[in-house]
């Protein structure tokens, strides 16, 4: 018997690749809820809109400051939970006392799946935020002032000029947290879902190849990762294009 | 024509500009001189709204505010109507030459892209920089970068140019293009109020010469007057720091 059991892995390797589009699905969903809303907050904090920016720099903070893996725990058994638990209960409010109606012990049920995109997004979008919000804070204070000087409104100012020079600079940070994203959906693997990490557990604990397994799902994400790292050169040069000298 | 009236603009506790009355008839050339830190610099900014003035009266061509009312409409107008050069060119980075000129029509004045691309190559091959229209700035030399920064201002048909010490940041051997471009704008009677260290171009130039010192206008005239016969000392103490021939001590008759 050899070390390497090279035919299991080339056997698991197309198993192991039909759950790509899961795994990459939750990414791209995450990613894409996670640029709306960080470019939000990003907003809020550039232009320090009242109370919006406290509770934005509140959020930041608890999103990064605690681990992915608790906020995935948080969003599938906690919330659901704790929403279930408060059907049926009698709660006075300024006096006025009213009882909990009993639809709130399903209202909340949400797939493994759902739940892991919800907390990727959020996640994420609090360290995109902040680097979407130096990004535009970078652009240099010239092109407002003479976007201004020209007549511009502020929308159009930051449309036409600011963002796009914003983009330029936020786009690798941004690569490199999508990147970041497709690695951390494995951690849906601890909700349950069967995405490439679980399957790839299900697969070694059924045969006992454990090395063989991981190791095939790791090049996995590696190519995975090395196709996006290529794909980000690519955009970077040419974005940076108009820079060159 | 622009008129300015008693206008002020204060920094913390410091009055940068301290009643500045200054009228400019259309076709005039006037060049502001002073020491560093005397608000040449503010005046401009005010006068394009960069700065929000404290006090004043503002009136360009049929619209006139009192800057403290000024809405946003009307600041806008203001804008519009004055253009400005800066001393750092501040061309969009991410805009080629072409597109940096035809930006204004487009954005402000709402003109159709081919007609403001067409505009923006006319005026490309007034500053000499047709062959350069698909260039971004970061490719372009000082000197280039600020005939392209004064197409901007052009193509904005305002009623004044603004300049801030346009020469200023450029390597000595882009000065003269610029200047250049700036005495054919002159010749065009294109309206400015150039802010220069450049005397060469204030005495061949300008029609009126205006000395600002800490945030007053000290002394103004044509430039054979100011220059030859300076009124009052304070001007003459600054001539004679710039100009490499010293002028006459005391008026002459
Ligand atoms: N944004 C600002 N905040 C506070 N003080 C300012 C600001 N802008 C200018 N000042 C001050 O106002 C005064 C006038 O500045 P300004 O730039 O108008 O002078 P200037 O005549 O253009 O000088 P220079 O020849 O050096 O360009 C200076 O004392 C400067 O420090
Ligand atoms: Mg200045």
């Amino acid at each position: 018997m050899s070390i390497l059991n090279v035919d299991y892995m080339l056997g698991l390797f197309p198993i192991l690749v039909s759950y790509l589009p899961l795994t990459l699905g939750m990414a791209a969903a995450g990613m894409v809820m996670a640029l709306i809303l960080s470019c939000c907050l990003a907003v809020i904090r550039v232009l320090r809109l009242p109370i919006l920016n406290g509770l934005t720099k509140l959020f930041i903070s608890f999103f990064r400051g605690t681990p992915l893996l608790v906020q995935l725990f948080l969003f599938y058994y906690g919330f659901p939970k704790l929403i279930a638990d408060m059907a049926g209960v009698s709660v006075t409010i300024l006096g006025h006392t009213t009882v909990l109606p009993m639809w709130l012990e399903n209202a909340t049920e949400i797939s493994a799946i759902t739940a892991a995109i919800i907390g990727l997004t959020l996640h994420f979008s609090a360290y995109m935020a902040e680097s979407i919000r130096a990004a535009i804070v970078g652009v240099d204070r010239s092109q407002t002032e003479a976007a201004l000087s020209i007549g511009m409104t502020n929308g159009q100012l930051m449309r036409r000029i600011v963002l796009p020079q914003a983009t330029r600079i936020a786009v690798p940070t941004l690569m490199n947290y999508f990147i970041d994203m497709i690695k951390a959906t494995s951690l849906a693997f601890a909700l349950g879902v069967t995405e490439l990490m679980g399957a790839t557990q299900k697969e070694a604990a059924s045969s006992f190849n454990y090395f063989e397994a991981f190791i095939t799902a790791a090049v996995l994400y590696w190519a995975v990762v090395e196709l996006l790292a290529w794909l980000q050169r690519r955009l970077e040069s040419r974005l940076n294009e108009a820079y060159r000298r | 024509m622009i008129k300015v009236d008693k206008l002020v603009k204060r920094f913390a506790d410091s009055v940068v500009l301290d009643g500045i009355d200054l009228e400019i008839q259309q076709g005039e050339i006037i060049v502001v001189i002073g020491p560093s830190g005397t608000g040449k610099s503010t005046l401009l900014r005010c006068l394009n709204f960069l700065e929000q003035p404290d006090a004043g009266q503002l009136t360009i061509g049929d619209l006139s505010v009192d800057v403290t009312r000024a809405t946003r409409r009307q600041i806008l107008e203001i804008r519009r109507r004055t253009a400005f050069v800066f001393q750092n060119y501040a061309l969009f980075a991410n805009k080629t030459a072409l597109e940096n000129i035809a930006e204004g029509l487009i954005v402000v004045n709402r003109w159709p892209e081919a007609k403001a691309h067409e505009r923006a190559r006319q005026i490309l091959e007034r500053i000499g920089l047709k062959d350069k229209a698909n260039a971004y700035p970061a490719s372009l030399s000082g000197g280039q970068q600020q005939r392209v920064g004064i197409g901007r201002a052009m193509a904005a048909q305002a009623e004044v140019i603004l300049f801030d010490e346009p020469t200023s940041s450029l390597d000595p051997e882009w000065v003269d293009e610029v200047l250049s471009l700036m005495k054919q704008l002159a010749e065009e009677r294109q309206t400015m109020l150039v802010v220069t260290h450049e005397m060469s171009f204030a005495r061949d130039v300008a029609d009126r010469v205006v000395f600002m010192e800490g945030g007053r206008i000290v002394e103004q005239g044509p430039p054979s007057e100011l220059f030859r016969a300076p009124k009052d000392p304070r001007t003459r103490d600054f001539l004679r720091k710039v100009l490499p021939e010293a002028p006459v001590e005391s008026p002459l008759f």
